[in-house]
């Protein structure tokens, strides 16, 4: 773990992992608390294994036509922001049972995505690093792009937090005392969506609703009120995984998992902590 | 003239769920300052005259107004307490967040100024809880959480209140200290609508009660007789005298009775 700490001085690629590593926490932070405390961490896992369909259709488009312009990263956010579209309409006052729709985009969008992979000719290293992350291969761009959306986030999250707060302690009152409900659904789907994508780059699909949620919770057996939820669900999650690089760092352990497992054991130990603040 | 027009006006209101009638030929006029007690057996369209009044619903014939306006002008002088929050008692949220939510919709680019907060101060004053403001409101007692709602309507604007079975989940001591707090609302300008099963208590505290059975009737306290309305309610409770053109006792003859208003649309 010493050696992390000595070789981050020495090759840029660490420290750009441990940026990423923040910038993924303070995203997660903020919009996994809401998600925790509305009960909906299926949507992140929806959105975030649909992303798969965009993922395998840009490489696809790449590799097979030579189109350019749409990166994986583009491709994952163009699908991140339809399905949250659509599952905002789908959703919106129990048109739709929501777990079926939930489920009908996580399954359907991974076997679009199977499909785009297995039509690309190549060698299919990406599918494993779509799948669990490639927090170590970062690039500059990337954090710009990351840094770009956290902007985005944290401003959304100022502007409607109140908003936000109402309509998950009681959406019928929030549309009652005159909250265009549907506007904010629609921007709350947008805003976990444009996370899960920021997530999917460190920890991959799979793993994104672990830090999307799990410092969250944590944070939430702790916390009183859902903006000190917010700060601290961010802050466990810089320390999982700024913690979690430098655990895996020696013994070659993949990151994106160690930094999950730190995040579970944290929620663990702060369910333990936490008992006292339980009521009923 | 707004101040003059009644806090509601229900005129030859029909509501039918699809093929099912609710309510007919519903007509009544609650003046403002009025604790009234909506009293009615399951069914009997207490719920769906509350909604028609929060213009989440909409009659098929006939008016409603509130304060003079259509509900759905009106609703953002109403305030509705449901009778249990959908509360998850992990929620973490504070006592004066719950109440400032009354003015979410009002608040500048979504944030919270100083008028907001006093606004949440004094309603917080109002229904006794100033010392709570900072309390979880998940560590709070079930009373105390419903005087927080209160507070929440009332910080929102509120000039009329609407409780579901407000005493429900309260002790005695609770629920009376609640009607203490009615009376005093009342007397500061609030109009109170509250469904209640208990007549018991609803003829000690109401002004007025309106009997809702398919039909409704508006009655003043003061029309108490001894007469026992077991049909309409089952077993044997607090009788009111009824006028003759309440329906209460016997809905279906009165059900049957054209339609007094005028169909939506049809103007």
């Amino acid at each position: 773990m010493l050696s992390f700490f000595k070789d981050l001085l020495e090759y840029p690629f660490l420290v750009n992992a441990v940026l990423a590593a923040v910038l993924a926490a303070v995203a997660a932070g903020l919009t996994g608390s809401l998600v925790v405390v509305r009960r909906s961490t299926y949507l992140a896992g929806a959105v975030s294994h649909s992303v798969l369909a965009g993922l395998g259709l840009a490489r696809l488009l790449q590799r097979r036509f030579g189109v350019q312009w749409l990166t994986p990263m583009g491709g994952a956010a163009l699908v991140a922001v339809a399905v949250a579209l659509l599952l905002a309409r789908l959703t919106a006052r129990g048109r739709h049972r929501s777990d079926t729709v939930l489920s009908a985009v996580w399954t359907g969008g991974m076997a679009l995505g199977v499909s785009f992979v297995a039509a690309t000719p190549g060698y299919q290293d990406d599918l494993m690093s779509y799948l669990f992350g490639s927090i170590l291969l970062v690039s500059g761009s990337d954090l710009l792009w990351m840094a770009a959306l956290n902007a985005v986030i944290i401003a959304a999250m100022l502007l409607c937090y109140n908003r936000f707060l109402a309509i998950a302690f009681d959406e019928g009152l929030a549309r009652l005392r005159g909250v265009n409900t549907a506007l904010y659904e629609t921007v709350y789907h947008l805003l976990a969506a444009l996370t899960v994508v920021l997530l999917v780059r460190v920890t991959g699909i799979v793993l994104a609703v672990a830090l999307l949620t799990l410092p969250a919770a944590a944070a939430g057996l702790l916390a009183r009120r859902l903006d000190h939820m917010m700060v601290l669900a961010a802050a466990i999650g810089i320390a999982v995984g700024v913690g979690g690089l430098a655990v895996s760092y020696t013994p070659g352990l993949p990151p994106g998992a160690t930094i999950v497992e730190l995040a579970l054991a944290v929620y663990l130990l702060a369910a333990l902590v936490g008992r006292r603040f339980a009521r009923g | 003239m707004l101040q003059t027009s009644p806090a509601v006006e229900v005129r030859d209101v029909c509501f039918a769920y699809g093929d099912q009638e609710v309510l007919h030929n519903v007509s009544f006029s609650i003046a403002r300052r009025e604790l009234v007690a909506i009293v009615g057996p399951n069914g009997g369209g207490k719920t769906t005259l509350l909604r028609l009044l929060l213009g989440e619903l909409q009659p098929r014939f006939g008016s409603v107004r509130v304060f003079g306006e259509l509900p759905a002008v009106s609703k953002r002088r109403v305030g509705y307490v449901p009778q249990a929050i959908p509360f998850d008692p992990r929620f973490p949220v504070s006592v004066r967040e719950v109440v400032l939510m009354g003015r979410v919709a009002k608040a500048r680019l979504g944030i919270f100024g100083k008028a907001d907060h006093t606004a949440a101060e004094e309603a917080l004053a109002k229904v006794g809880m100033s010392g709570f403001a900072g309390r979880a409101f998940a560590e709070i007692s079930g009373g105390e959480r419903q005087r927080v709602m209160i507070a929440q309507a009332l910080a929102g604007g509120s000039e009329m209140l609407f409780f579901d079975e407000p005493v429900a989940n309260v002790d005695s001591k609770h629920a009376s200290q609640l009607y203490n707090l009615f009376k005093e609302l009342t007397s500061e300008g609030v109009t109170v609508l509250m469904v209640s099963h208990n007549l018991g208590v609803v003829t000690v505290h109401a002004t007025q009660i309106l009997c809702v059975n398919r039909t409704a009737g508006l009655h003043a306290i003061g029309d108490l007789a001894s007469q026992t309305f077991t049909e309409a309610f089952g077993g044997s409770l607090t009788a009111i005298r009824h006028d003759s053109d309440c329906h209460v006792l016997d809905p279906s003859s009165a059900m049957h009775a054209p339609h007094h208003g005028q169909e939506r649309g049809a103007r």
